[in-house]
């Protein structure tokens, strides 16, 4: 079934003409040379992979898979949204009037802007501009420290009101006024803790995918600035931007869904 | 050539052979660096099976003693041996570790982490690093889940089901959920890493109709755990939060929905049930086809009925709650999909029947396996039709019917791939033979006890024995001492392979390179494989399985002249020594 022969990348790499520094590790990367453990990184090629084009492949589809992933470990708490949405879409308008509408918008443009400066970081690892690459991850992480420090205010005016399920629930204690318009809406205070719940449940995950790309970010700033990311290996900082845009787009999901309905009435019609 | 020396091994005072002919290579992964960092820290996939091998067979064991206890418990209506709790909670423990620590990671983690790279021609996965990071986050998880469930232990049974897991359950419910959270994550990264690997590292010409079939039904299996997993994921995150923190996502009090903590969790745990079956159908399409010496029937259909039953397993949750308060509209359409998952199914069993007709067959110890997981697999999977039918379903649900249904998938689908995977691949993966009489004797034990222990359960569950209890209606007992009875030869079967497989390391004959006299590429190199598994890049020209009776024939011929240049070898040697002999008693 199998005619071996010499190693020889494959066929049509050929076709592809390479450029000087992978040509160089590609030789130096040649399976009969001897290795240390065989898979420490010398340059930017990995001993496993044949040519740089293969590894570029394997490195993308392997982080869209992951985002694939956090699709679906986020469409859980999507399904549990649409589910107590549909059956109490009254305590859903109660407890989203309950957010900070300007906190919230200031905060997805901060993380839109993070986006932008994150595709300008990209941009710049591609044409080796390390000066710039390093400005602009710098910019990034400090914009995504910023959306924390805005969601931690809001958070904790949460926690001071009484909104927080679990922890610290009174707001219906001291304003009783406000039972009688949930009983006309036929729903209870127990219900519009089930839209904190889901809330806190979004938002906390949300949370804590930014301290994961805080924490990538400030160690790629560290790298970049070491130069890591030139001779074309700049492709680390492309994976992380796909994270990074992950987390954006799932607020972006998350701003309109949670702090948006408020304005929108159940019972027909907007306002 | 290699397996008649097997069957007939020289008589005694006769030089073995096969042992001159083959020798076991002088460098392979196994010997080539020693120490406990170069296992510990090793990015190689196939010394990270190894790894996964050790822990996983210690994790089988902890499970099977659960096990052990529950049969023991049940010689007796009135449960002389546990207290009603601890019965409770060795049946959970059973469970969590059963499914979460071995079926789940079982086949892909141990045999498919040595075999993927292998059988595309690659050096190795395409992340080298997150594979062992999946292994650690395996240890830390199944390490955290197993000292839960046995200091304290846990009542829920292996499903979490909330509120009982949430608010009245006993015990460390939250510490196993970490457990079972790390151990999804490490399912993750293994399935992810295939995907790639599979998609992006395949040798030249080897394209996807050239794949074997193993590989297709591991990346069906890769897909379940990449897009299932992180369902179970936040549902485990959303109970831990609930039974923590008293966020309580599924609590009825605040108007939550138990139900929607179900379909999360089957969501992702009915396609688990493929995740553990998908890889031994995969380990039976290439041991039916290397011992019929036939190329798999119907090779496309195979390949698709694979990701027919990854697509159609993620439809079909809602059969786990036909006795809840799911709406009977939605009851029957998960019923008609579950009746759909029977297609793919049973083009794979018909096409490896269909392999063995005119098949020269040759009844090896992994064939035997083989042979038992059709069988074993077509009566789970006919009873399984009975629980997709909503109206047979909700008599026999939460009976000993469903206990006997998923054990006949579980143990008598799943673990007997495992089986047959062990010893199909063992000479591959240690250079030597095991005792192939031993072997057939325990593959033959393990389906008769097998069938005692469980298929008395689908009777005792068709007359109405409930599922979880310590105790029992006395007219039962004598269906529940057969099982037990059969429990006990399930365990001899067990540990037989265990003893003899660790004999065979020191003292088996060596293997050589393809003792099957298989196709596959991982055939192709020395076994032990070499660090990079090929010492040149194989380039591929045909599809696998190219059995036929002429390359049987080249190949038999092919081993007589090994073995007549063997014999002259040691002839030739013979006289040599001889004719020293001579010259030294001459003192020349």
């Amino acid at each position: 079934m199998v005619s071996e022969t010499q190693n020889t990348p494959d066929p049509n790499a050929a076709s592809v003409p390479a450029p000087a520094v992978e040509a160089a590790s590609l030789t130096a990367h040649a399976p009969d040379a001897p290795h240390g453990d065989g898979h420490e990184s010398h340059g930017p090629l990995h001993h496993h992979f044949d040519d740089m084009e293969q590894q570029r492949e394997s490195n993308t589809l392997g982080m869209w898979l992951f985002l694939g992933t956090e699709a679906m470990m986020f469409g859980g708490l999507f399904l549990a949204y649409s589910l107590y949405r549909w059956m109490y879409p009254w305590a859903f308008h109660e407890g989203s009037s309950h957010l900070n509408i300007t906190l919230g918008t200031i905060n997805t443009f901060v993380l839109l802007f993070s986006s932008l400066t994150m595709a300008l970081a990209v941009r710049c690892a591609g044409i080796k501009d390390r000066k710039w690459l390093v400005r602009f991850l710098i910019l990034t992480w400090i914009l995504g420290a910023a959306f924390l420090i805005v969601k931690g205010f809001e958070w904790t005016a949460d926690y001071h009101e009484g909104l927080v399920p679990g922890m610290n629930w009174f707001y219906y204690n001291e304003h009783p006024a406000a039972l009688p318009r949930l009983a006309e809406h036929g729903i209870s205070q127990q219900n519009v803790m089930m839209y904190f719940v889901v809330y806190f449940c979004m938002t906390g995950l949300h949370a804590a995918h930014m301290i994961v790309g805080l924490a990538l970010v400030g160690w790629f700033t560290f790298l970049a600035a070491k130069g890591r990311f030139g001779g074309g290996n700049d492709q680390p900082v492309e994976i992380l931007g796909l994270y990074w845009h992950l987390i954006d787009i799932i607020w972006i999901f998350l701003f309109p869904l949670l702090y948006l309905i408020a304005g929108f009435h159940p019972g027909g019609g907007g306002h | 050539m290699r397996t008649d020396a097997i069957e007939q091994p020289p008589p005694p005072g006769k030089p073995d052979v096969t042992s001159v002919a083959y020798e076991i290579p002088r460098e392979h992964y196994l010997n080539r660096d020693y120490g406990w960092k170069s296992w510990l820290f090793t990015l190689d996939h196939k010394r990270i099976a190894i790894l996964y091998l050790f822990s996983i067979t210690f994790m089988f064991f902890l499970g099977g003693m659960a096990a052990t206890l529950i049969r023991l418990n049940l010689i007796t209506p009135n449960s002389h041996l546990l207290r009603p709790q601890t019965y409770n909670k060795m049946f959970s423990a059973h469970g969590i570790i059963m499914v979460f620590f071995f079926l789940i990671p079982s086949i892909p983690a141990v045999f498919g982490n040595f075999l993927v790279p292998m059988m595309l021609g690659a050096k190795d996965l395409a992340f080298p690093k997150l594979n062992l990071l999946s292994w650690y986050l395996y240890m830390l998880g199944s390490l955290i889940g197993i000292g839960a469930v046995t200091f304290g232990g846990v009542d829920t049974g292996w499903t979490f089901y909330a509120p009982l897991s949430t608010q009245y359950a006993y015990g460390n419910v939250a510490i196993t959920i970490v457990g079972a959270f790390l151990a999804g994550f490490s399912s993750i990264l293994t399935g992810l890493n295939f995907i790639v690997t599979i998609h992006k590292m395949r040798a030249p010409g080897l394209t996807w109709f050239r794949l074997p079939l193993f590989i297709w039904s591991m990346y069906a299996t890769s897909i379940i755990q990449v897009l299932g997993t992180p369902v179970l994921a936040i549902t485990l995150l959303a109970l831990f939060a609930e039974r923590v923190f008293h966020l309580g996502i599924f609590d009825p009090k605040m108007g939550g929905d138990p139900i929607l903590m179900q379909h999360l969790f089957w969501f992702y745990s009915h396609p688990a049930v493929y995740i553990m079956v998908l890889p031994s159908m995969a380990v039976v399409s290439e041991v039916i086809a290397c011992f019929s010496r036939r190329p798999v029937f119907g090779y496309r259909f195979v390949a698709f009925s694979s990701l027919a039953i990854a697509v159609i397993g993620f439809l079909v949750w809602g059969h786990h709650m036909f006795s809840t308060t799911q709406s009977p509209y939605a009851s029957m359409i998960f019923s008609f999909l579950s009746f759909l998952v029977a297609i793919p199914s049973g083009i794979k069993v018909f096409n490896w029947t269909a392999t063995l007709y005119k098949g020269s067959i040759r009844l090896t110890t992994p064939m035997l396996y083989c042979l038992g997981f059709i069988g074993l697999f077509a009566v789970g999977g006919l009873t399984g039709m009975h629980l997709a039918a909503v109206a047979s379903d909700i008599h026999l649900t939460d009976t000993y019917f469903i206990v006997a249904h998923f054990h006949y998938i579980m143990v008598g689908g799943a673990t007997m791939g495992y089986m047959a995977a062990m010893h199909f691949w063992w000479p591959k993966i240690t250079g030597r033979m095991y005792n192939e009489s031993l072997g057939r004797a325990a593959a033959i034990l393990l389906f008769v006890g097998f069938n005692l222990t469980f298929f008395p359960q689908f009777i005792a569950g068709y007359e109405g024995m409930p599922r979880r209890y310590a105790t029992y209606a006395p007219e039962y007992q004598f269906l529940n001492i057969m099982s037990s009875a059969g429990a006990s030869i399930l365990a001899v079967a067990f540990l037989l392979p265990f003893i003899y497989l660790i004999w065979s390391l020191k003292r088996g004959p060596i293997a050589g390179p393809n003792p099957w006299r298989a196709t596959g590429l991982e055939w192709q190199t020395a076994s032990p494989p070499p660090w990079y598994n090929f010492d040149v890049v194989p380039i591929v020209t045909q599809g696998p399985y190219a059995y036929s009776p002429e390359a049987d024939e080249l190949a038999d011929a092919q081993a007589d002249m090994t073995r007549a240049q063997v014999e002259y070898e040691l002839t030739r040697r013979e006289i040599e020594g001889h004719h020293q002999k001579e010259d030294s008693t001459r003192g020349v």
